[in-house]
């Protein structure tokens, strides 16, 4: 485990009732970086994301937040080991308002209402979504939400920021605009972000380093030019014969 | 939340306010007895609006609480002479703590929604029939309390006329309606919100589901013995069949959720047009010889409600007044 | 023979109405996914609608069966269809509000129409009874048991192998393929609520043989078809009758063993501990 390492995978397997939907995965993310984890659907990258933020307990290996061991973690405890999460279909609080969500976020670090509204309106302002705080969440069109969840994960502090296909359905346009407030936020906050993404141009563009898995299995890595190039790589999404 | 209060919001609320003060002063002994009916509908329902409004947990077994108020309070004055009010503290203790153990046990092992509200059922029930057989507290013959002729009001024995009973149950649901609005500005607020939204969501943010949702289920049963302990002074007879039956956890959320649930002021509305046009419908009913009108009222206010305003009758008016409260 | 052996031949007689009762709650909530907190009014329904039926037209309650069931599922179906239909992609709570707003109309309409003192139907043969060995059975209570064990192998033969009730079944697992393949999801739903509800008026009719009837004892048989539906497993056709048969058999020995009145805890403690520790019951599928 190499020193600046923030989050370390050890042999971590998970297996849903006789499916085994990851296979001894191990990798490291080094502190304050970008790195993408992407492969063919059902591959199991939402799997090791909700191993990361709790939801799912591994069968065995370890998972490592700075050194300290956060397996089996509940999600909430895991929010309050650093980590940050998104989810893949959004669920934003429908009956509250913008910033009522992202204060939700913003409490986890003070129990005064008054600083929670002013943490979640910086993070607003830094999402592009101060001019719609009173608006009610349900409202909002669908980049706006998956802006607010991003919103409101990061109103929580955290150190591990995980975004879990969080540029799905988007427009291009919209998505350079995401890329661009992600690589700012980890240069000015010092986050680091694991995303899973089927959007290869954001992942391209955003990550210094590329974790590839497929059925259940970690089958390459490397900083991206180097994956997109690799045969099992390209075995994976196109098949052979390619 | 911030509850906004605009200028018309204040002279609404103070007119409210004035209107409740003075009623009984006017009013005759049976305009009275209909008054503390909706107050201790109005209270309840407000209650009730914790735990499902705020933290959106189903309970349909509410009456186990109030009647643990009533009883815990009424057997120790008949048995030990106990001050009512202690008696009181004493029966918000004993829901307290069957709320906590429900909720506990429910929340420990996933059990939500309607399994959860089917459970509160079942423990309600499951009291009642205990209590049929509880001789001590007489069982299903009733617990009756003595009754004195009274030339004035004793609040600190809690005999007296009915205004009495009004004015300490309006105390009550007016403080009830301060601390909701408290708590919904605050961080347990905003946590209890989310986790009716969407709890997996909310445990993502860091939010200890369990222990907010305790929290909510816990003081809602607190705060319901009150109004039951209370009114067995003033019924000054219990029976278990008929203070811990079902008919008597859906009256309960009847008013809540035709006025509003999850806004402030919904569950005082619903109780005063519930009780309003229940006993006016009770009086037809008698007109006509027809029994059970008000029941058959309720029913369909139910259905309508569920069918053409879900939200409840307080988010409608509140726009035709443009009165302000963010309702949620 | 040791004395609890007729509680229990009782508690399995009487049982198989439970089951049939609690089947028509299970065919519902497995199919179209509603809690049907009405269903011991549309029990109790049932039950006065044989009242009548014996007192205007002289008919045997055995007879009415068949006649109530098909009353009641004219009703469940028009329910479903008017009023119901609308709730099924709504928030739950919304629609268990509803089914109690209906539950309290139909109690109340009750009510005003028979008012609230018990009622029931004195067939010709309500005192006799058989005798096999030692064993003596009350003729109504056989009778109504061999009622409901027709009645649920009809409703099995018609799921297994009519057409509609293949369909019923088609929609019950996959509702968004069933569309797909053309079928009717709508009127299923309502076909199929009205068969819930035709089984739990004649097990209502079947049930006047065994108690009296008045309007407030339908939550009691709502509580009840929840708990044998629980115990037995959600949407589990066979659970729905075995736990009705175990629920019986532990009504009638704790009748014998305690007293006659804390039956019913027994059936709520084991509610709570299904739902607690085996949601799915003893034959459902987890969830």
């Amino acid at each position: 485990m190499s020193a600046a390492a923030l989050l370390v995978l050890e042999r971590v397997s998970k297996r849903f009732r006789g499916l085994l939907a990851v296979d001894e995965v191990s990798f490291e993310l080094p502190e304050g970086g970008i790195v993408g984890l992407i492969g063919p659907n059902g591959a199991g990258k939402t799997t090791i994301f909700n191993l990361i933020a709790g939801v799912f307990r591994p069968d065995q290996g370890r998972i490592l937040l700075a050194g300290r061991d956060i397996a089996g973690f509940r999600p909430d405890q895991a929010c309050h080991a650093g980590i940050g999460r998104t989810f893949q279909l959004v669920r934003p609080f429908g009956a509250l308002s913008v910033l009522e969500n992202v204060m939700v976020g913003a409490f986890r670090n003070g129990a005064a209402p008054r600083d929670a509204e002013s943490r979640a309106l910086a993070v607003l302002d830094r999402l592009g979504l101060a001019d719609k705080a009173a608006a009610a969440a349900h409202s909002l069109t669908l980049p706006e939400r998956k802006r607010l969840e991003v919103a409101r994960a990061l109103a929580t502090a955290p150190r591990l920021l995980l975004l879990d296909e969080v540029m799905a359905g988007l427009r291009p346009v919209e998505i350079d605009a995401m890329v661009a407030t992600f690589t700012a936020l980890a240069r000015e906050m010092g986050l680091t972000i694991l995303l899973t993404e089927h959007v290869m141009r954001a992942v391209m563009a955003l990550s210094q380093h590329v974790i590839v898995v497929h059925h259940g299995q970690k089958i390459c890595e490397g900083p991206p030019a180097h994956v997109a190039r690799d045969a099992k790589v390209i075995e994976c999404y196109f098949g052979t014969g390619a | 939340m911030r509850v906004p209060t605009g200028r018309r919001t204040n002279a609404a609320l103070l007119v409210a306010a004035a209107a409740a003060l003075v009623l009984p002063l006017f009013a005759g002994s049976y305009v009275l007895s209909v008054l503390v009916v909706f107050m201790q509908a109005a209270y309840l329902g407000l209650c009730w609006n914790i735990m499902m409004g705020f933290a959106g947990q189903l309970s349909l077994g509410h009456a186990l609480y109030v009647g643990l108020g009533a009883y815990v309070a009424a057997a120790l004055y008949v048995h030990f002479g106990l001050l009512p009010w202690a008696g009181l503290l004493a029966g918000v203790a004993v829901a307290a703590l069957a709320g906590a153990f429900i909720g506990a046990l429910s929340f420990r092992f996933g059990v939500t929604g309607v399994y959860f509200a089917l459970l509160t059922i079942a423990f309600d029930e499951a009291t009642r029939i205990l209590f049929d057989h509880f001789s001590w507290v007489g069982g299903s013959a009733g617990l009756f309390l003595p009754v004195k002729t009274l030339t004035h009001n004793d609040v600190l024995h809690l005999r007296g006329a009915p205004e009495m009973f009004y004015y300490i149950l309006l105390v009550f649901s007016a403080a009830v309606l301060a601390l909701s609005r408290m708590l919904l500005g605050r961080r347990v607020g905003y946590y209890w919100l989310a986790i009716r939204e969407d709890q997996a969501a909310a445990q993502s943010l860091g939010i200890n589901v369990f222990r907010y949702k305790l929290a909510a289920v816990t003081l809602s049963a607190a705060l319901t013995a009150v109004a039951g302990a209370v009114m067995a002074f003033y019924d000054n007879n219990l029976y278990p069949d008929t203070v811990f039956t079902t008919a008597g956890s859906v009256a309960i959320i009847t008013a809540p959720v035709i006025g509003g649930v999850g806004t402030l002021f919904g569950p005082v509305l619903g109780a005063f047009v519930l009780t309003t046009l229940g006993e006016a419908m009770t009086d037809v009913g008698a007109v006509f010889g027809v029994p059970g009108l008000k029941q058959w009222f309720y029913g369909a206010a139910l259905v309508i409600i569920v069918l053409a305003q879900p939200a409840g009758l307080w988010p409608w008016l509140r726009r035709r007044l443009r009165v302000g409260e963010d309702e949620r | 023979m040791p004395p609890y052996v007729t509680f229990v031949v009782d508690g399995i007689l009487t049982g198989a109405v439970y089951g049939l009762m609690a089947l028509g709650l299970s065919v519902i909530f497995g199919v179209v996914r509603i809690v049907n907190f009405a269903h011991g009014e549309m029990m109790v329904m049932g039950m006065y609608a044989t009242i009548l039926l014996h007192k205007y037209l002289g008919l045997d309650p055995l007879l009415c069966a068949p006649l109530n069931a098909l009353i009641l599922f004219v009703f469940g179906f028009a329910l479903q269809r008017g009023l119901i239909n609308r709730y099924i992609f709504r928030p739950e709570h919304e629609q268990f509000i509803l089914m109690l707003g209906i539950a309290t109309l139909l109690t109340s309409s009750m009510l005003m129409v028979f008012g609230p003192d018990a009622r029931n139907v004195q067939p010709d043969y309500a005192l006799d009874s058989f005798q096999i060995g030692s064993l003596i059975l009350d003729k109504v209570r056989v009778f109504a048991a061999a009622g409901a064990v027709i009645s649920v192998t009809l409703l099995w033969a018609f799921f297994r192998y009519t057409r509609t009730g293949k369909a019923i079944r088609a929609c019950a697992d996959n509702q968004v393929g069933a569309q797909v393949v053309g079928l009717d999801v709508s009127r299923l739903y309502g076909v199929t609520f009205g068969l819930g509800a035709a089984c739990v008026g004649a097990a209502g009719t079947l049930m006047l043989l065994l108690v009296d009837v008045q309007p407030y004892i339908s939550t009691d048989y709502t509580l009840l078809s929840f708990v044998i539906v629980i115990v037995g497993g959600l949407g589990s056709m066979p659970g729905a009758l075995l736990g009705g048969l175990l629920i019986g058999v532990s009504e009638g020995l704790s009748a014998y063993l305690i007293t006659p009145s804390l039956k019913s805890m027994f059936s709520f403690g084991l509610l709570i501990v299904v739902l607690l520790i085996r949601p799915q019951g003893l034959f459902g599928r987890s969830a």
